[in-house]
């Protein structure tokens, strides 16, 4: 198997795997429970939140932990609207955000908000000049995805940050879903307020995730309940998840050393796939290490990714949360792709796991497919 | 360009006369303690000034840590620069950025001359300086008289030094100084505060908390040994004793008179530390009261509580009003942990009245009734003493699950 889908779902580290079952069995109690049980599971909580703000810079009661990057980009924007919506009632964020930002800003549209959406450019890149002249009096958030998931170009965040920072009556909420482990990036050096991650991105386990909420940032509740979690997000804690995901963040971080490993599988199918006749790289060339986007020209990428399949080689047709649908690719239009380029994209997306032997096999597999379907579209 | 060093200036150690080496030495011991994190980090003494040698570590982090560190007066992070003009006046006019990092206020450059040997002389240098870096900034100008920033530069004969910023240390004296004292940490705002002012004058410090169990439960003493964690911050290490109170706690409540019951218990508690104290070599009780604060803090109340000792006991928040306790609280990070909502075994038997002017004869009636040697010798011997380590660590059996 060559797993190459590695931006829709990692495969859960064992490690991870193990740490989920044990605390499962041992520590089922619920932490809020007065007896020792409850305890025991309380302070794994408090310990695992601690060691994730350490691995992640920042201070324990700026971690949040939820059910995932779609739970957090919610939270924190709605999270916002709603609070500060006196204030104004002006929202900035992308055209090549996630669905579970896009959706969220359209919902917060319907609501009265009024929503600036900055266009990205050939490369996928929004620039800071881009949002200061967005910026008006009502501007209470401006939203963005750090690495962008299906083509993996990467937001100036970092200079964003800086720039928001001088207007202290807004909120910057930042979508790091894709970029944890592979595109580092530090939440208080680049004057974020709000950061989302999810764990299975990772190799944790599907419905755990950090929302990262600096100290003093407020934010109105989607789920109202007990006081878990500073009240920001009521219900039972899923210890095991949380838990989890502490040992994957762990992991991933220690491996992100060898980064450059996988830059050179990506390079090297970028350069090798460039060759076939017909194929197009549809991401940027500076872009994160780990997504490269490509399209067969003519051919349905259901069909490609089918007969990829086939092989036992995996990638996934645009994001997996949009993939459903049959339309052509959101991000790849904005971004100035052609309909036919934007209709047929695939990507590939790795990990440290995945091997430069992968890559040659994964080139040589597609190459043959190619031939095979075009002859046959073409006839 | 990046600080490679930075100089520590001590607090009141001048005044110390012959101690003096002893506290350089303690003052040398505990930074080298409060940076052991930081793996490149070499801390030097030489010629009565502490060096802290940076080598590639972040200036801003280490600066965080040593303005925890009690006997500091202030320091100043600085840069080691080659005897040639040119790079003096680059490194003067980098320094000055990068302490007005809005390009904004007034400087002034103060130049000492060790190096007789060096070709210009100070007041030359002083100019040369000044203008090099009036010359490449835009809204920074020359104040001799108040300046936001100076510019100290020492032309010695292996180097020049430039120092810019000078950032406030926490005062006091190095931890370690002064003997040891035995706080009562209860979990509230108060005892963690009073235990850290402690330390600032330059004590070390073992804690004593009287738990008692059913009634107050496990996470009011977890609360305790994390608070005592934080408390490792600015003295290092330190040994927690905690106190099975629950017998002793249940006979005060089944023989003294409701109104009476706290001043009882507080002279139970106090009884028992001085107990703890003299075991383990403290010389001194610390703890959180403050005059007047609550019924059993009443000047009354501290007459008759006090008439069980004649050991000394400190009171570091005695006039300090409650929200400057706070406020203390919060920056040194114990406040969090304080406010969380687990009983102690001051409020589980808190009768609905308490009197605010306790009488000692009356009080002394009332433990007639008590078989005081015993309760007392009973909790002292059942002590159980904790090590609380200065290096935050997890619970084993968690350690791995991460």
């Amino acid at each position: 198997m060559i797993y190459f889908d590695n931006s829709a779902t990692t495969k859960p580290y064992k490690e991870a795997i193990d740490t989920y079952t044990k605390v499962a069995i041992d520590y089922f109690g619920n932490p809020s429970s007065l007896h020792p049980l409850g305890k025991a599971a309380e302070r794994l909580l408090t310990q695992g939140r601690e060691v994730t703000a350490k691995l992640l810079h920042v201070s324990p009661n700026e971690i949040l932990f939820t059910s995932g990057g779609t739970e957090g980009n919610n939270l924190a924007i709605k999270g916002t609207a709603n609070l500060h919506k006196k204030r104004g009632k002006h929202l900035i964020t992308s055209n090549i955000e996630h669905a579970s930002t896009l959706e969220t800003f359209h919902q917060l549209e319907k609501e009265g908000f009024k929503v600036t959406y900055i266009e990205a450019d050939n490369n996928g890149r929004i620039t800071k000049d881009q949002v200061a002249s967005a910026l008006t009096e009502e501007t209470i958030l401006v939203s963005l995805i750090h690495v962008n998931n299906e083509v993996g170009s990467i937001q100036p965040i970092y200079e964003i940050g800086q720039l928001l920072s001088r207007y202290p009556k807004l909120l910057f909420h930042v979508d790091h879903v894709q970029g944890v482990g592979k595109v580092p990036l530090q939440f208080h050096e680049a004057k974020i307020d709000l950061c989302s991650m999810s764990a299975h991105k990772f190799h944790g386990l599907k419905g755990s995730g950090i929302l990262f909420v600096r100290e003093a940032v407020r934010l109105t509740p989607l789920l109202t309940g007990g006081s878990q979690e500073r009240g920001v997000r009521a219900g039972t804690e899923n210890v095991p998840g949380a838990a989890a995901m502490v040992k994957a963040l762990r992991l991933v971080l220690e491996r992100s050393k060898e980064l450059s490993k996988i830059n050179k599988i990506n390079k090297f199918i970028e350069s090798e796939c460039k060759k076939i006749p017909g194929v197009v790289i549809n991401s940027p060339k500076e872009r994160a290490p780990h997504i490269l986007n490509l399209s067969v020209v003519g051919v349905k990428p259901e069909v490609m990714v089918q007969a990829l399949g086939e092989k036992g080689i995996y990638v996934s047709t645009k994001s997996a949360c949009s993939s459903k649908q049959t339309d052509p690719s959101k991000v790849l239009l904005a971004m100035g792709c052609d309909e036919e380029t934007a209709a047929s994209a695939i990507r590939l997306s790795f990990t440290y796991d995945n091997t430069m032997e992968e890559a040659e096999k994964f080139v040589e597999e597609f190459n043959s497919i190619v031939k095979m379907l075009k002859k046959v579209v073409e006839k | 360009m990046m600080y490679d060093h930075i100089l520590v200036r001590y607090a009141e150690l001048a005044l110390k006369g012959k101690n003096r080496k002893e506290f350089e030495r303690k003052l040398h011991e505990n930074i080298k303690r409060a940076l052991k994190e930081f793996p490149n980090v070499k801390v030097q003494r030489s010629f009565g000034r502490i060096f802290v040698e940076l080598h590639g570590t972040d200036e801003e982090a280490v600066s965080e840590r040593l303005q925890e560190v009690f006997g500091i007066y202030s320091f100043s992070p600085s840069l080691k620069i080659e005897l040639d003009q040119e790079k003096i006046n680059n490194a003067a006019l980098w320094a000055v950025k990068d302490a007005l990092p809005d390009e904004t206020g007034t400087f002034k450059v103060s130049v000492k001359r060790v190096n007789k040997g060096y070709p210009h002389r100070s007041q030359q240098l002083n100019y040369e300086i000044g203008s090099h870096v009036l010359r490449n900034t835009k809204n920074i100008t020359v104040n001799v008289h108040n300046p936001d920033v100076e510019v100290r530069v020492e032309i010695r004969e292996e180097a020049a030094y430039i120092l810019c910023k000078t950032i406030k240390g926490s005062g006091g004296l190095p931890v370690g100084t002064a003997g040891k004292v035995m706080l009562m940490l209860s979990g509230g705002i108060d005892s963690p505060v009073a235990g850290y002012l402690a330390l600032k004058r330059g004590v070390r410090l073992e804690a004593i908390h009287f738990h008692s169990p059913p009634f107050t439960n496990e996470r009011a003493r977890q609360k305790v040994e994390d608070l005592a964690r934080v408390l490792t911050r600015y003295g290092g290490s330190m040994k927690l004793h905690i106190v099975p109170f629950t017998e002793a706690q249940k006979a005060i409540h089944q023989h003294v008179p409701d109104k009476y019951e706290m001043t009882v218990m507080r002279r139970f508690m106090l009884r028992i530390a001085e107990q703890v104290a003299v075991k383990n070599q403290a010389l001194a009780i610390v703890n959180g009261e403050s005059l007047g604060q609550v019924a059993s803090q009443t000047l009354d109340s501290m007459y008759t509580i006090n008439e069980v000792t004649n050991f000394p006991i400190l009171r570091p928040l005695i006039t300090t009003d409650k929200l400057d306790v706070i406020e203390i609280a919060r920056k040194i990070g114990t406040y969090d942990l304080s406010i969380l909502p687990y009983e102690d075994c001051c409020t589980i038997f808190l009768p609905p009245e308490t009197k605010t002017k306790p009488k000692r004869d009356k009080t002394n009636l009332y433990e007639q009734d008590l078989d005081i040697d015993f309760y007392v010798k009973d909790a002292v011997e059942r002590v159980e003493t904790i090590h609380i380590s200065a290096e935050k660590k997890l619970d084993e059996e968690i350690q791995d699950l991460f």
